[in-house]
């Protein structure tokens, strides 16, 4: 008898999501799915809008990154007001959207380690479920927990003091920022009380970053061996190679570590990358177009862009990058569990960045804005928390939006995720007939570690319930488990 | 001869000028009386109802009743202020309000008296009427979701042969302010920018200026509307 399991909801991630997994006659895994079961439509609903309301608009698309879809869109209409494609604003504009960027990343990243995914590792997979969680973080592990409550508090402060407020600010608008940063608010970051300071969340990232590497000396085969495949990684890095979250150029590797996007703009990221839509998931499947649907998908995210960079330009982020490198003796990381280390190197990168701006003297300059010869199309390109992000606008002669195309970091993220799931699946399933919880949260787990944003991926608004149905050869339901 | 006509709001007693309008009095006083349809310079017509009052218990707007000696006016007691909160409520829910994503947010009378009324949610229904945008002037958007149709556009913005710029256009529920097309495409930047600062709402839009005003800065952020006239009050 074959048997279709379905996971449903998949907790712990953002957003809203269902696995289903298909069991053949000897109860091994045939397939699985990742469906994505939310729908919103915001490329459709801000047609006809002013294109100056669309960055923020389009950042309620989600409350965990928003700065990064207001970011996103801001740069995009950077081009459309004339203000060039990302090196043409006044260095009080830029350095303030990065400061705004670098506190975005870095309160995210914390979210996804400290309150996602610590307590997989505090615990166990296979944990008791009631304490497998934040709630048991704070109980049993109080230390990690008031860090990680600390440092997100931190981030967003950052994102408060540029952008207005902690979650859906105004901050950047076409062609700069509506503010810069005072004195006395560079201080509150830069000098504020224990712990609310730059140089406690570089101290305090390094620690994370530690506890990591500790737990991976004790856990290497599973960190090592859960989810592991090939593929092409994909991400924006700065001209010169290095890692940029916030300007670049496109550029992509293969599982070997040879480029097949070679650093090209991506205001034309459409003649490389084109979209499958399948019919079980309200998510697209991106792909770059000169290797096809079948060998052109690819990762995004801490883990990919650790593998397209050539070098992290902040000292601390570097020596890590350097042995999250040799490793894997230089060549790409394709381990899925490792995106956590990678997410922590990047925190720690994000850390610094904050501290180096606040100390930059043109976070106080006036000239917010530039504006020259409108266009009527944009593309604005960074790297979310969660991986690359496109945001794509054109408008008409009356200054309303005609088209908006945005493919968000988890879409990116979508084949490498279902067969992040199919590996888990078929490690954990295959032979066995009932449905146990550490083996349903296995599969979340491998889930997890792309720390998906499911709601902004179809632009979808929930949480994010896991269901599991198990389907035999006829297509009949034979067992379903909730959480 | 004497002009001074005292009355009292509230029990408190208060001394005004002969013509003046009780709204105006109360706000000589340091009384609040909320208004969204009024704007200083142009004659009142009362049409938004958010001035109502009690007067020797009948009801009436305040932007267009003169002060009277002797009158008895009950304004900030919580049946009157329910039915303001009422008010306020229609008008959201005629309407299409997304605050988050407006750019008039922070700077709105609309919003700023939903705050001070304390609107949570609406006790009438959300009617979502289908309505649209005019963006074919070369300076101002016309967001026809956010128009409460108080006229102070119409009464306002005039060329200089005092011809308005803004007009009712169709009946019943079809009803909306339009900006004439041509003079909308002939339209001054200052007259544009009047035309948005005399809009209590986000209806009437400059172009490309959204929140080029930082959070923290916008009028109502830190202050609710009316506390400029109740400083005076404390006083």
């Amino acid at each position: 008898m074959s048997n279709k399991i379905t996971i449903e909801p998949v907790t712990r991630v953002e957003g809203h999501g269902k696995v289903t997994i298909y069991m053949d006659d000897q109860n091994n895994v045939r397939d699985s799915r990742l469906h994505i079961v939310e729908f919103r439509g915001f490329e459709r609903f801000v047609q006809g809008r002013p294109y100056w309301e669309m960055p923020v608009l389009v950042q309620r698309l989600c409350g965990i990154c928003p700065v990064s879809h207001h970011l996103a869109a801001a740069k995009a209409l950077d081009v459309i007001v004339g203000a060039g494609t990302g090196d043409g604003l006044t260095p009080v504009g830029e350095k303030m959207r990065r400061l705004m960027h670098y506190g975005q990343v870095f309160q995210s990243h914390v979210l996804h380690f400290f309150h996602l995914s610590s307590p997989d590792f505090l615990f166990g997979i296979d944990g008791d479920p009631a304490i497998r969680n934040i709630i048991g973080v704070a109980m049993h592990h109080k230390d990690l927990a008031v860090q990680g409550v600390m440092m997100r508090k931190f981030g967003q402060e950052v994102i408060r003091l540029t952008a207005g407020k902690k979650i859906h600010g105004t901050g950047a608008i076409p062609g700069g920022i509506n503010k810069n940063l005072t004195i006395e608010e560079r201080d509150e970051l830069l000098k504020g009380p224990d712990p609310l300071n730059a140089d406690k969340m570089v101290d305090w990232s390094i620690a994370a970053l530690d506890f990591f590497k500790d737990y991976h000396k004790s856990h290497a085969k599973m960190l090592d061996e859960f989810a592991v495949f090939p593929s092409n990684h994909f991400s924006i890095v700065r001209k010169d190679g290095a890692m940029d979250l916030y300007h670049g150029v496109l550029r992509a590797v293969d599982a070997d570590g040879k480029k097949i996007l070679h650093d090209v703009d991506y205001q034309e990221y459409d003649s490389y990358i084109e979209e499958e839509v399948k019919n079980w998931s309200y998510m697209k499947f991106p792909y770059l177009k000169e290797y096809g649907k079948e060998k052109g998908w690819y990762r995004v995210g801490p883990l990919a862009r650790l593998n397209t960079c050539d070098f992290i330009p902040s000292p601390l982020a570097q020596k890590a990058f350097e042995e999250f490198k040799a490793y894997t003796n230089g060549k790409p990381n394709n381990m899925s569990l490792h995106y956590h280390w990678a997410r922590l190197i990047e925190t720690l990168h994000s850390a610094e960045m904050i501290r180096e701006l606040l100390n930059d003297p043109d976070l106080q300059k006036d000239d917010l804005v530039v504006k020259g010869k409108k266009l009527q199309k944009g593309v604005g390109v960074l790297e979310a928390p969660r991986g690359t992000l496109f945001h794509h606008y054109e408008i008409n002669d009356n200054d309303q939006i005609t088209l908006a195309n945005l493919i968000v970091s988890t879409t990116n993220n979508n084949e490498p995720m279902n067969l992040a799931v199919n590996h888990t699946a078929k490690a954990f399933m295959n032979g066995h007939t009932e449905i146990s919880e550490g083996m349903m949260n296995a599969v979340e787990v491998a889930i997890r570690a792309y720390d998906p944003c499911l709601s902004c991926a179809t632009h979808a608004l929930g949480k994010m319930p896991l269901e599991f149905t198990v389907i035999n050869q006829d297509n009949k339901i034979i067992d379903q488990k909730s959480k | 001869m004497n002009t001074t006509i005292k009355f009292n709001i509230d029990g408190k007693i208060i001394s005004a000028e002969k013509g003046q309008t009780i709204v105006e009095a109360a706000k000589a006083n340091g009384i609040y009386i909320p208004t969204l349809c009024n704007f200083e310079g142009l004659l009142p017509k009362g049409c938004c109802r958010m001035c109502t009052i009690k007067i020797n218990n009948r009801y009436m707007t305040a932007c267009t009743t003169p002060v009277a000696d002797g009158m008895e006016i009950e304004s900030n007691t919580d049946e009157i202020n329910d039915i303001r909160k009422g008010i306020i409520e229609l008008l959201f829910v005629t309407g299409n309000h997304f605050c988050p994503a407006c750019e008039k947010s922070g700077n709105c009378e609309l919003q700023a008296l939903a705050y001070r009324y304390q609107m949570m949610v609406p006790r009438f229904p959300f009617t979502f009427p289908q309505k649209g945008i005019d963006a074919s002037s070369p300076k101002i958007v016309k967001e026809q979701n956010r128009c409460i149709m108080c006229k102070r556009c119409i009464k306002a913005i005039k060329d200089e042969d005092g011809k308005s710029y803004f007009a009712f256009n169709k009946r019943g529920n079809k009803l909306e302010v339009i900006l004439d097309s041509k003079l909308g495409k002939e339209i001054t930047d200052a007259l544009a920018k009047e035309a948005m600062d005399t809009c209590p709402v986000g209806s009437i839009i400059y172009k490309e200026l959204g929140y080029a005003e930082p959070i923290g800065k916008r009028k109502y952020d830190k202050k609710p509307i009316g506390s400029e006239i109740e400083v005076n009050e404390k006083n």
